[in-house]
């Protein structure tokens, strides 16, 4: 176990439902959507005019003008205005990793509480100035005469109208993430049937956990959504199996229901000493008990894209002297339900333990039953830097009410990268 | 020795025509060459639940540095990676598009008929993916050394099934089965090595029987014959300078021996290879005293000996001499029975040596106007048979080689429509060349083969004639 100079209580968290790309937050922004979920959560453990610790928390899709991102949503939130923020930024890992960093400090007694949290829009998403107009405005802004000025604009074309998109690929291979995991699927033998029946699951505990009311106090309403808009409570294995396959060719395996579709959302979690907590009467959901980031070298085939988790998983675990299946339940951030499956088979895969993971035993299989028991990403959508704070806050909560155990988190992320933590119950 | 036939389909537009018009379309078949990989290619390993090869074939296919696949099933998995094997993973319900260069299976744990389905789950999804020139091998148990009589009857079933493969598979491919009695599953590494590689191009639908030989040498499998001393009966010409190329490439210090009639190319044939002549005729009566005392004289002992001289001297019975037939059973039988009690009683064949005899198709199948010579070749298979048990306590090998039509002087001299009868009527659609029987004789004789004693192989691409 790591010896933590002291525990990191995981007061609560807030998020807003999270919606379908140009759909119900079509023109919110970055900083409405994660201002909206900072208040709910002021609110909720009466935080008006509190100075915290800090507030870190990104975005994956950024506007240039959103450089401080999170500081902006401190001074527009409730928070006292003296409340230091930072952005970061690690693809899908970004809420998980400010989560980490915000623990961190509270552990070694820098600070006592602070909130990590990140957003996404992919409807209201920066478009970039044609690169060859980028250039010729820069070359004229630096002009030192009117006539140098003058030659530089009169290079504009009418094809430099044409801005720059941003696109959901790899920069180093040109690949989508979708078409990165299919080749990863591909090579782990992961079947059609498999992730559909991973995806319907999905939305039944889902829809499960609003019925029951586990949400209520984890999601606040927002521009008229109460739930998460991707959410399909009849959602079935045999309903899925209809669709057509959207990564990997004709003869792929991954389609638009077992793929996640892009969203917008945010989410924002309350962590804090113990101290800190008891003072405020605020409740101890979980601790954090510690993280781990790992990163694959995929360019070249090596290893696939979303794999990264595989490796963070066991040097977390070797870490804390834990075994898999020391865990009471497992949120494993489903961006793709092939994603899922592939890390758990190559956990199971004593090949795959031995050679790239250096170890003698396979990490082994867990129970399918405490995966993602309260729904994971395919149902309720995945704004890139939010679903940290989703799923930190949401494993925290099922802990709670279990009362005692230990639960798993794995995220993928962009750039070959993964993040994994382990929270225990309070 | 050319097949013109094999330059013509093979020609642009013959390839064009040939299957259009129903010919057959040999394919030019994969043969090795020194440095090359065992496998070029991918192998798909499966295993029928409760066998008890898959360490062993593991821990020769990672030795080879072959590149293998397999479902993700759990003690396939973990005998791979106990091997350090990085295998990567196919799956039948979900597969990639993939061709794989040979697919091997352990098929021993199928105990009953029952469970003989676990071949088609296997090769079901995989036998239409095996590459041109691919190979199949499967791995079972001898019946005889099974306990259970249903054991013993799914395990027989293998044979038919192998064969059947065999002849389904198309563009070169092969497929045996070797059969791994308990307790010689570290003795498999030549065999499977042999099957999987262009070694083995015109060598299908045989079943070889591994056993226990207690002794497992350090092999430089680049080099297996390395520091060996091998002798070659009718080293000058044919099959016989073959195998005394092949064994001197695997590092044999070779003695060729052939009659003094043909001293001069055996010269040459010594002369390429590095090795040394005996020029005399093994039907004379001192020819075995003669050969030992050579033997002990300059090598003080031997490690393997090839008994490949033969002769045909064809008439039907009822025209053939009493000396034809008596000179072809000498040449062919009972010259090498002489020779070996000649070596063997003189101690002079070590211990781990190995005897390797060249029977014939004919020998199996009987052949019209060779009665003389298919039955000195079925006494080559008796020899092996009888002499195995025996010398297996001194821990010496004999097996025997059953060529097809291979492309020899000899055969080129034969009538053109028999000559294209024997080319065509067998799996590869194409006769072997000599280099094909040398191959075989040289795993054989190999150290690493120790545990394979008793075996008749055919060299015949898997004719129909004698199956």
């Amino acid at each position: 176990m790591t010896d933590n100079p002291r525990r990191v209580a995981i007061v609560g968290g807030t998020r807003i439902p999270f919606a379908r790309s140009n759909s119900a937050y079509a023109n919110a922004s970055n900083q409405d959507m994660l201002t909206a979920a900072l208040d709910g959560l002021v609110a909720r453990f009466g935080l008006e005019g509190e100075r915290l610790g800090e507030f870190a928390a990104g975005a994956v899709l950024k506007h240039s003008r959103d450089f401080n991102l999170a500081r902006e949503c401190v001074l527009g939130s409730r928070l006292a205005p003296e409340t230091p923020a930072y952005d970061l930024q690690q693809a899908c890992g970004t809420g998980l990793e400010a989560t980490m960093l915000v623990a961190n400090k509270i552990a070694l007694g820098q600070i006592e509480s602070g909130i990590a949290g990140g957003v996404d829009t992919t409807s209201d998403a920066p478009i970039a100035l044609n690169e060859d107009l980028r250039r010729i405005l820069l070359e004229a802004n630096a002009a030192k005469s009117n006539a140098s000025r003058l030659r530089a604009l009169a290079r504009i074309r009418p094809q430099h109208v044409v801005p720059a998109i941003p696109r959901n690929e790899e920069p180093r291979t040109g690949l989508s993430m979708g078409e990165h995991q299919a080749i990863t699927a591909r090579k782990w033998g992961v079947t059609r049937a498999e992730q559909d029946e991973l995806a319907a699951r999905s939305h039944q505990n889902l829809a499960a956990a609003y019925e029951r009311g586990f949400t209520d106090d984890l999601v606040q309403p927002y521009l008229g959504l109460e739930r998460d808009q991707n959410l399909r409570p009849d959602s079935t294995a045999e309903k899925l199996a209809k669709l057509k396959p959207v990564f990997g060719g004709e003869d792929g395996t991954m389609t638009a229901g077992n793929s996640t579709p892009l969203s917008d959302g945010a989410a924002v979690v309350l962590l804090a000493s113990e101290e800190w907590a008891r003072e405020r009467d605020l409740p101890i959901l979980a601790y954090w008990t510690t993280g781990e980031t790992a990163a694959v070298s995929y360019v070249d085939g090596e290893e696939g894209l979303l794999m990264a988790p595989a490796y963070a998983m066991p040097r977390m675990l070797a870490r804390e002297g834990l075994a898999l299946q020391d865990f009471d339940l497992y949120e494993i951030h489903e961006a793709f339900a092939a994603q899922v499956l592939s890390t758990l088979k190559a956990w199971e895969d004593p090949v795959f333990c031995r050679e790239r993971l250096g170890l003698d035993e396979p990490l082994g299989s867990i129970d399918r039953k405490k995966l993602n028991v309260n729904g994971g990403s395919l149902a309720a959508g995945h704004p890139f830097a939010a679903t940290g704070g989703r799923i930190v806050a949401a494993l925290a909560k099922a802990l709670h009410e279990r009362g005692e155990g230990r639960g798993a988190i794995s995220i993928c992320a962009a750039g070959g990268q993964g993040v994994v933590a382990i929270l225990e119950a309070a | 020795m050319s097949d013109r036939y094999a330059q013509v389909v093979n020609s642009p537009l013959g390839r064009l025509l040939a299957p259009r018009v129903g010919l057959p379309t040999p394919v030019e078949l994969e043969r090795y060459a020194p440095g090359q990989p065992v496998i070029t290619g991918k192998v798909m390993l499966g295993a029928a639940p409760g066998g008890r090869l898959a360490r062993a074939i593991a821990s020769v296919l990672a030795g080879a540095s072959v590149d293998v696949a397999s479902a993700l099933d759990e003690p396939l998995r973990q005998a791979l990676a106990d091997a350090g094997a990085d295998a990567s993973v196919w799956n039948a319900d979900a597969p990639s598009e993939e061709r794989f260069k040979a697919l091997v299976f352990d098929a021993t744990g199928i105990a009953e008929s029952g469970r003989l389905g676990e071949l088609h789950a296997f090769f079901g999804p995989t036998i239409r993916r095996v590459a041109r020139c691919g190979r199949v091998v499967v791995l079972g148990t001898p019946p005889e050394a099974c306990d259970e009589p249903r054991a013993a009857t799914a395990q027989r079933a293998l044979e038919g099934f192998t064969r059947a493969v065999g002849k389904e598979l198309r563009d070169g491919a092969t497929a045996q089965l070797v059969l791994v009695a308990p307790g010689g599953e570290d003795e498999l590494a030549s065999t499977l090595r042999f099957f999987l590689s262009p070694r083995s191009a015109y060598v299908s639908g045989q079943v070889v029987r591994i056993g226990p030989s207690g002794r497992r040498p350090e092999v430089d499998w680049d080099r297996p014959l390395a520091g060996r001393v091998a002798l070659v009966t009718g080293a000058a010409r044919g099959i016989g300078e073959a195998i005394a190329e092949t064994l001197a490439r695997d590092g044999a210090h070779v003695i060729g021996l052939d009659v003094p009639a043909v001293g001069g190319e055996l010269a040459e044939v010594v002369e390429r290879i590095g090795g040394s002549a005996l020029e005399l005729d093994i039907t004379e009566a001192g020819a075995p005293a003669a050969i030992a005392e050579h033997v002990k004289k300059e090598h003080d002992g031997l490690d393997v000996v090839v008994h490949n001289a033969g002769i045909t001297r064809d008439k039907t019975l009822g025209r053939m001499p009493r000396d034809t037939w008596d000179l072809v059973i000498d040449v062919n039988l009972s010259s090498a029975e002489r020779i070996d009690a000649a070596l063997l009683d003189g101690g002079l064949l070590r211990e781990g040596g190995a005897l390797v005899g060249v029977s014939s198709i004919s020998g199996i199948a009987g052949n019209a106007g060779q009665t003389n010579y298919s039955t000195s070749k079925a006494g080559v298979i008796g020899r092996v048979q009888s002499m195995a048990p025996r010398l297996r306590e001194r821990g010496i090998t004999i097996n025997a080689v059953a060529p097809g039509f291979i492309e020899t002087r000899m055969t080129a001299s034969m009538p053109v429509a028999i000559r294209e009868a024997g080319r065509r009527m067998n799996q590869m659609r194409q006769g072997g060349l000599p280099v094909d029987v040398a191959e075989t004789v040289a795993w054989l004789a190999g150290p690493a083969s120790a545990g394979v004693t008793g075996n008749v192989v055919r060299v015949c691409g898997q004719s129909l004639i004698g199956a």
